[in-house]
């Protein structure tokens, strides 16, 4: 070890979803080394998904992550479905974006109050921010009870959800059934527009990714269950084609598997939809966006919490707007009979574009899976950023350094439950 | 105040391999939550807070399961520092969805997930807790029930046994006046064997219980076994509905189950 070097070590990351720690190696002023590891076990949900029955596929992939099950449902129904040539109706479809809406709700509200905003306030957890700031704590977890109530009367349960199917849902909700959601969604509107307000009066460092971005787009809407993905750089192409574009490649150091767009560095998740499809979100939300201060796209990763806020926003117009229009699904799903092939599956899961293929022996098998979650894809542009972070910061101490570090960290809602294949804070000062 | 915070009993939250469901359970206790870290003092939450007080834990909950020998190490740290020790989720009570590797190569699922399978440790199964450590109660689901993570807490806070009675989904079923699946309408159901806990989720939407609480103690499941061929299920989904989130558990798996 020479005077100019060190290393900082984060064992184990706190407020993110999952397990992961990060090690930076500092030398002679620079940054050598920038790992964020991965090190929750792997579970090989690929392997042992094969053999599986064509019907089930969803009910396991939801387990991969108990933040967001819904996305790993519905990326699995679309790729199943193209390939056993069913096509849901368009109220099945309805109801499965009701369902994903209240997935954004609840995701976006737990990211929000009780892992971002610590951070911007000064805080190690919203138990010791409620102290000082109890009125807002309740409102953000009144926002998140309304994500989960919506989450429950469409999907039976919040967390694994029961009532979804390939094909559909087992039971549709009567109209009458949703009506109790509406008071508490306009309750919910205006909680999410006062979240927004709030968290835009934060103070934001001024930096701006310039990575290529990726989302799911869609012509009319701004897209969550399903769509065709859209690059910031002007690329679109259908889920089919994900893999042509997007590689994956296996570092040392993190059971998951980084990835690249077309060879470039690339982030998908808030930032990334906003950027591409901000012109699609509701009046309402945009208005909000508008009042936050943010412009028609946005880049600094930091600001991520206001736009998840006017995501938020954006989800519960949209659920209000399917529950008016709401017409029983009947029947509440269709037949889906096993057919060979291979099939592709794009959503928005609230912290990124999550990518499923499957290949399908005549009978239903499954022979193969593929998942790619959005935090694989993630892992290289956050690791990209804390080495701009770690630079710029060389002059601090260890445990300043470390901190902030950790915050670039939390900006990204990693989810590392995901780690379906898939990243620990150290950093070396050498 | 110095003396109440002296007082409070101290809840630590670990996680092994899982899905992060079972502890973000407790976050969804909206409406309990900050009463409740009025109660208890939470110490080691890592998902919650950067925020980590040294042990001893007065009550740890316990998610996921062991698969890697670095977690078997960890799991007997934890069990030192525990005073009591709670597992929550199939993951934890039996291994999870994870142990389908139990029953197939893991060598092989390794090569099939990643390029460079040598960078990746892992051991041959994934166990549940109590296979490491002793544990002092059990909660079951994947994921647990939020009105039973409530009631253990509120039990150990007021020092007595959790209620949380071991009998089958069918009488929650029945207690919420459904209309049995299985008998009105041939749906297969593995609500008879099935640990109780989830509040009969399944049925009440019509669709047969898949088990995700884990078999219930004393399951007849030879005889649920005929029941669900007679619902024209084939070998291989009868062996297929039993092999999921709780496939390693003792009842559940091939060799308890009459199949």
């Amino acid at each position: 070890m020479t005077a100019g070097s060190r290393e900082l070590r984060v064992s184990a990351l706190a407020r993110i979803e999952g397990e992961s720690a990060l090690r930076i190696v500092l030398s002679d002023g620079q940054v050598s080394d920038v790992q964020l590891r991965i090190y929750e076990p792997p579970r090989f949900f690929e392997a042992f998904l094969r053999g599986r029955q064509h019907t089930e596929v969803s009910d396991i992939t939801s387990r991969i992550c108990g933040i967001c099950p819904v996305a790993y449902q519905a990326s699995a129904w679309q790729a199943i479905e193209a390939v056993c040539g069913a096509e849901p109706t368009e109220a099945i479809t309805a109801l499965r974006r009701l369902l994903y809406c209240g997935e954004w709700i609840s995701s976006h509200a737990l990211h929000i109050y009780l892992l971002h905003a610590p951070d911007f306030l000064g805080y190690p957890d919203v138990v010791s921010m409620a102290r000082d700031h109890r009125a807002i704590v309740e409102r953000g977890l009144r926002l998140k009870k309304t994500g989960n109530a919506v989450l429950e009367a469409i999907g039976g349960r919040a967390i694994h959800p029961v009532n979804t199917r390939v094909g559909g849902f087992y039971r549709a909700p009567t109209a009458a059934e949703l009506i109790p959601l509406v008071e508490k969604l306009r309750e919910a509107l205006d909680d999410a527009l006062a979240t927004t307000a709030w968290v835009a009066g934060f103070e934001f460092p001024d930096v701006e990714l310039d990575c290529d971005l990726l989302a799911v787009t869609r012509p009319a809407a701004y897209a969550i269950e399903s769509g065709t993905v859209t690059s910031a750089s002007g690329l679109t192409f259908p889920a089919r084609n994900f893999s042509d574009h997007v590689a994956e490649h296996q570092v040392p150091h993190s059971t998951a598997l980084h990835a690249t767009f077309d060879g470039r560095l690339f982030l998908t998740g808030p930032l990334a939809r906003y950027t591409i499809s901000s012109a699609l979100l509701s009046p309402v939300a945009r208005q909000a966006a508008q009042t936050a201060g943010l412009r028609d796209t946005c880049r600094n990763p930091y600001r991520s919490i206001i736009v998840r806020a006017v995501e938020t926003v954006y989800a519960i117009t949209e659920a209000l707007r399917i529950i008016h229009a709401y017409e029983r699904p009947d029947p509440s799903f269709i037949p889906v009979p096993p057919a060979a092939g291979v099939g592709h599956g794009v959503s928005e899961a609230p912290r990124g574009l999550l990518y499923h293929r499957y290949e399908i022996d005549p009978a239903g098998r499954i022979e193969s899976a593929t998942i790619v979650p959005p935090t694989s894809q993630n892992q290289a542009a956050i690791e990209a950023d804390l080495r701009g972070v770690a630079a710029a910061g060389l002059h601090l101490p260890d445990a300043e350094l470390t901190a902030a570090c950790e915050r670039t960290i939390r900006n990204y809602d990693p989810c590392i439950s995901c780690s379906a294949h898939f990243l620990k804070l150290t950093v070396d000062r050498r | 105040m110095a003396d109440t915070e002296r007082a409070r009993p101290t809840l630590a939250v670990w996680k092994f391999a899982s899905c992060d469901g079972c502890q973000l359970t407790l976050l969804d206790c909206e409406d309990e939550l900050l009463d409740l870290a009025d109660q208890v003092r939470i110490s080691h939450f890592l998902e919650a807070s950067s925020q980590v007080l040294p042990g001893p834990y007065d009550l740890s909950l316990v998610e996921g399961s062991i698969t890697t020998a670095a977690d078997s190490r960890r799991i007997r740290e934890v069990r030192a520092q525990s005073k009591v020790l709670v597992t929550i989720g199939a993951c934890a009570t039996a291994g999870g969805i994870q142990a389908l590797r139990n029953f197939g190569d893991v060598d092989e699922f390794r090569a099939a997930v990643y390029a460079s399978p040598e960078y990746i440790e892992t051991l041959a199964t994934s166990t549940a807790i109590a296979d490491h450590v002793p544990v002092d109660f059990e909660l079951r689901g994947c994921p647990i029930d939020k009105g039973q993570l409530i009631e253990l807490i509120t039990a150990f806070l007021a020092g007595r046994k959790p209620n949380v009675p071991d009998t089958s989904v069918c009488t929650q079923c029945k207690r919420r006046g459904l209309t049995c699946v299985m008998v009105a309408h041939g749906t297969p159901c593995l609500g008879p064997v099935t640990h109780a806990g989830c509040g009969a989720l399944c049925p009440a939407v019509g669709r047969g219980c898949y088990g995700c609480f884990g078999p219930m103690t004393g399951a007849n499941l030879p005889a649920l076994t005929r029941q669900l061929h007679e619902c024209g299920m084939s070998d291989r989904a009868v062996d297929l509905v039993f092999s999921t989130f709780n496939a390693a558990a003792p009842g559940f798996a091939r060799k308890d189950s009459g199949r």
